[in-house]
């Protein structure tokens, strides 16, 4: 619903990536769009602004959209809604998420892909595009209604945690899609290698007497993928790469020109298996957290550009989830509060550029969602996100939005806080530092 | 000496101090349990023996290592899969805790469990097997059984045979023994060792026949059932065939060269029956040790100021009676 009331943010840094923009500037919005940029104090006589966010020693980008979410609903509800979890994203500074198709039931039809577009639109503080199944439960035989699902507002497609093990029904799959022109997004991994295996396989695993999920099986999985791709020409996504031989693969793959992306998580870019020792239930994740070459590795594909766009692969758990033995707990954390300060601090650290880490949070993500997003430009949805890059906070239990608590970060001070979250024209969220509060009236829901 | 001790979670947490303190403690109970006699350092005392994946001889040993302390047992069997029953192991443990017990001995089949236990109780958690991860009374028990026989561990070459991969008294051995300065190597199909097998700090090799010439001690792993069928060897037969410790194998060992296993066997298997019951084997000293180690643990663990104090009468005793006692 667009907003006819004018909000007016001044005093910030303005970057926004796609049109090479970096400048101190004020942006008017109008109608839930972008009205007009310009220099600062250029909007200070214009008639109806409504409301004025200050936006001083802040930065102010295009909206950042997550691609790799779980909402959890339909089926979950306990672990998260999607009415928190888009709280979730707005307050991690998210106008957009994708979520992922394993819910009960599963996203594989029309049906259960307009139900989370309803309640999203009800309920939702930012957009949601729902990613459907590639095949019917999940289960990686039958393809699911994929065009029932575009027709509904599915962008993307993938079984994520659950690969499709079948060769031949990937094939189909990827030369179905083709029809409808979105993409398959692979969690690579070979199942059958994997195994029982629920951490990364090393030294370390055989210490910890814990079973072990090699690299190889990343690799193998995601040299298929590839394999395909050629064969078909459909794009290919890789969710959460976390190994330094699968992102060989994906480098020659795309210097072939084969229509391939891939994504770095928050988690992989920042630790390693070594915070396994002790059996923190919180570091497990899928695909496991591996070696420090590795996440270095990862690193450098996501400064390069071999790894195209950042995704935190937000998956929300309950205490019953993860408060048991090492094996039994749930894979996943909640990820959509701390991937800005996690993944800034590579900016801070020189290892990202601060356009590529936009990019990667922006335009890269709504290219391959196929969206109008991701950019500043006049006219373009007013989807914007503003954020503090020096301000420390704390990640407390308190400061939570998710329905879930499952994050290794909890108690960690964190560099860089979200000021405020623009969708559409409408603040969705602003923070709680009441020196940014702008003295004019104002007036949202 | 120091006795006391908060948690057995591993061999690997374990001070060579530590190690031989327990081996000492538990030398000093040798003579009166093989008497028939009990020692009363854990009267008043709750031990509960938890034990979520099957378990005949460590549950019994740490039963009869707690009675010969004069302490009460309590066992509790739980289904391996908490959450089939609709309890958390968190739960089930601190219903238990509950009941103010002095100390929980543990046994899980995933990895880490005594330890997050150990985090979330109040009690003294004692590891009796976790997962693919620790047994370390077991690797004490072994350790002292080597003590006793062969009179000194430094420098003595221990070869552990059989399903190394998945064996949590190949960890706990290793830890243990190395720290005693032996020097210790493995021995698998390549299916049964882990994927980098050095990382155990260890020597290791394929074949059997590489390493038991220089061997002071064989120690034969069991080999599980179900390894077959995932497909780790072919067959049990072609296992004990080329892995097998029989008697031709044996004519390769040095004569003083002692045999263990951790029990139970599987004859014809990696034992053969002539080697299971032949001179050699040392596998129902094994079980008597290991209750004298388990009594060492669970005093040292719950009633550390009654262990001392026992230990000084003992000390005392032996000396009176001029005899000469480690």
């Amino acid at each position: 619903m667009p907003n006819t009331q004018k909000l007016l943010i001044q005093g910030g840094r303005v970057i926004d990536p796609s049109s090479n923009f970096d400048q101190d500037a004020d942006i008017l919005v109008e109608n839930g769009v972008i009205a007009a940029i310009d220099k600062p104090g250029s909007f200070a006589n214009t008639p109806g602004i409504a409301e004025i966010l200050n936006a001083k020693g802040a930065w102010v980008m295009p909206g950042f959209i997550d691609i790799h979410v779980h909402l959890r609903e339909p089926g979950f509800e306990y672990k998260e809604t999607i009415e928190t979890g888009t709280k979730a994203a707005v307050a991690g500074g998210f106008t957009s998420i994708a979520c992922m198709a394993n819910t009960q039931p599963v996203n594989d039809n029309a049906a259960v892909t307009s139900f989370i577009r309803e309640r999203a639109r009800q309920y939702g503080a930012c957009r949601v595009y729902p990613i459907g199944a590639v095949t019917r439960g999940l289960k990686g035989t039958e393809l699911a209604e994929i065009g029932g699902m575009v027709e509904e507002g599915v962008r993307a497609l993938s079984d994520d945690g659950l690969p499709v093990m079948n060769s031949y029904v990937m094939r189909k799959a990827m030369d179905y899609a083709k029809a409808f022109a979105i993409p398959i997004i692979s969690h690579a991994e070979d199942a059958s290698l994997v195994g029982q295996g629920v951490m990364n396989e090393s030294a370390l695993s055989t210490e910890l007497g814990l079973r072990g999920n090699p690299a190889a099986a990343e690799e193998i999985m995601v040299a298929r993928d590839i394999a395909l791709c050629r064969l078909t020409r459909c794009p290919v996504h890789f969710a959460h790469i976390s190994t330094a031989l699968a992102i060989d693969h994906i480098k020659r793959a795309k210097e072939a020109g084969l229509p391939i992306t891939a994504e770095a998580s928050p988690h992989h870019l920042t630790l390693t298996e070594e915070n396994i020792r002790g059996y923190d239930t919180r570091f497990k994740v899928c695909p496991p957290l591996r070696s420090h070459e590795d996440m270095l590795a990862v690193r450098k594909a996501l400064a390069d550009g071999t790894l195209d766009l950042i995704a935190s692969d937000h998956a929300p758990h309950g205490v019953i989830d993860k408060f048991v033995e090492f094996d039994q707990a749930s894979n996943g954390l909640i990820g959509l509060q701390t991937t800005i300060p996690l993944t800034l601090f590579l900016v801070k650290e020189g290892q990202l550029s601060l356009s590529r880490w936009i990019e990667s949070l922006t335009s890269k993500p709504a290219k391959l969602l196929g969206l109008p997003l991701g950019t500043l430009k006049k006219g373009a949805p007013a989807d914007i996100t503003i954020i503090d890059p020096e301000r420390k906070w704390i990640f407390t239990e308190e400061r939570i939005v998710s329905k879930s608590r499952n994050s290794p970060y909890v108690g960690h001070s964190l560099q860089g806080e979200v000021v405020a979250t623009v969708v559409e024209g409408k603040i969705r969220f602003k923070s709680e530092d009441s020196g940014r509060h702008s003295p004019n009236p104002r007036k949202h829901s | 000496m120091e006795p006391g001790l908060r948690h057995l979670l591993s061999a690997g947490d374990l001070s060579t101090a530590q190690i031989q303190s327990l081996l000492q403690i538990a030398r000093a109970f040798s003579k009166p349990i093989n008497d028939g006699e009990s020692i009363p350092i854990l009267q008043g005392k709750t031990i509960v023996n938890l034990f979520f994946e099957n378990s005949t001889r460590t549950r019994i040993s740490f039963e009869v290592a707690t009675r010969k302390l004069q302490g009460n047992v309590l066992n509790f069997a739980a289904s391996t899969s908490s959450l089939t029953k609709g309890e958390t192991l968190v739960d089930t443990a601190k219903n238990i805790e509950a009941m103010r017990p002095h100390c929980l001995v543990v046994r899980h089949s995933s990895a880490g469990s005594p330890n997050f236990l150990a985090k979330c109780l109040s009690l003294p958690v004692v590891n009796a097997g976790d997962g693919f991860h620790e047994h370390p009374t077991q690797g004490l028990l072994d350790a002292f059984t080597i003590q006793e026989k062969l009179g000194e561990i430094k420098g003595k070459r221990v070869v552990i045979l059989g399903d190394i991969a998945h064996s949590r008294v190949a960890r706990s051995n290793i830890h243990i023994l190395k720290k005693l300065g032996a020097s210790v190597a493995v021995c698998a199909p390549p299916t049964l060792l882990p994927p980098k097998p050095e990382v155990l700090g260890v020597d290791y090799a394929y074949r059997p026949e590489e390493l038991l010439p220089d061997a002071d001690v064989v120690m034969a792993l069991r080999i599980q059932m179900e390894r077959q069928e995932q497909r780790q060897f072919p067959s049990l037969s072609e296992y004990a065939k080329f892995w097998g410790l029989n008697k031709e194998r044996a004519k390769l060992l040095k004569p003083h060269a002692i045999i263990l296993h951790p029990g139970p066997i599987n004859r014809g298997v990696e034992l053969d029956a002539e080697i299971a019951d032949g001179p050699r084997s040392v596998i129902l000293d094994q079980v008597f040790n290991g209750v004298l180690v388990r009594m060492a643990v669970l005093a040292a663990v719950c009633a550390p100021e009654a262990l001392s104090a026992w230990l000084k009468t003992a000390n005392t005793a032996t000396v009176n009676k001029g005899g000469a006692h480690a």
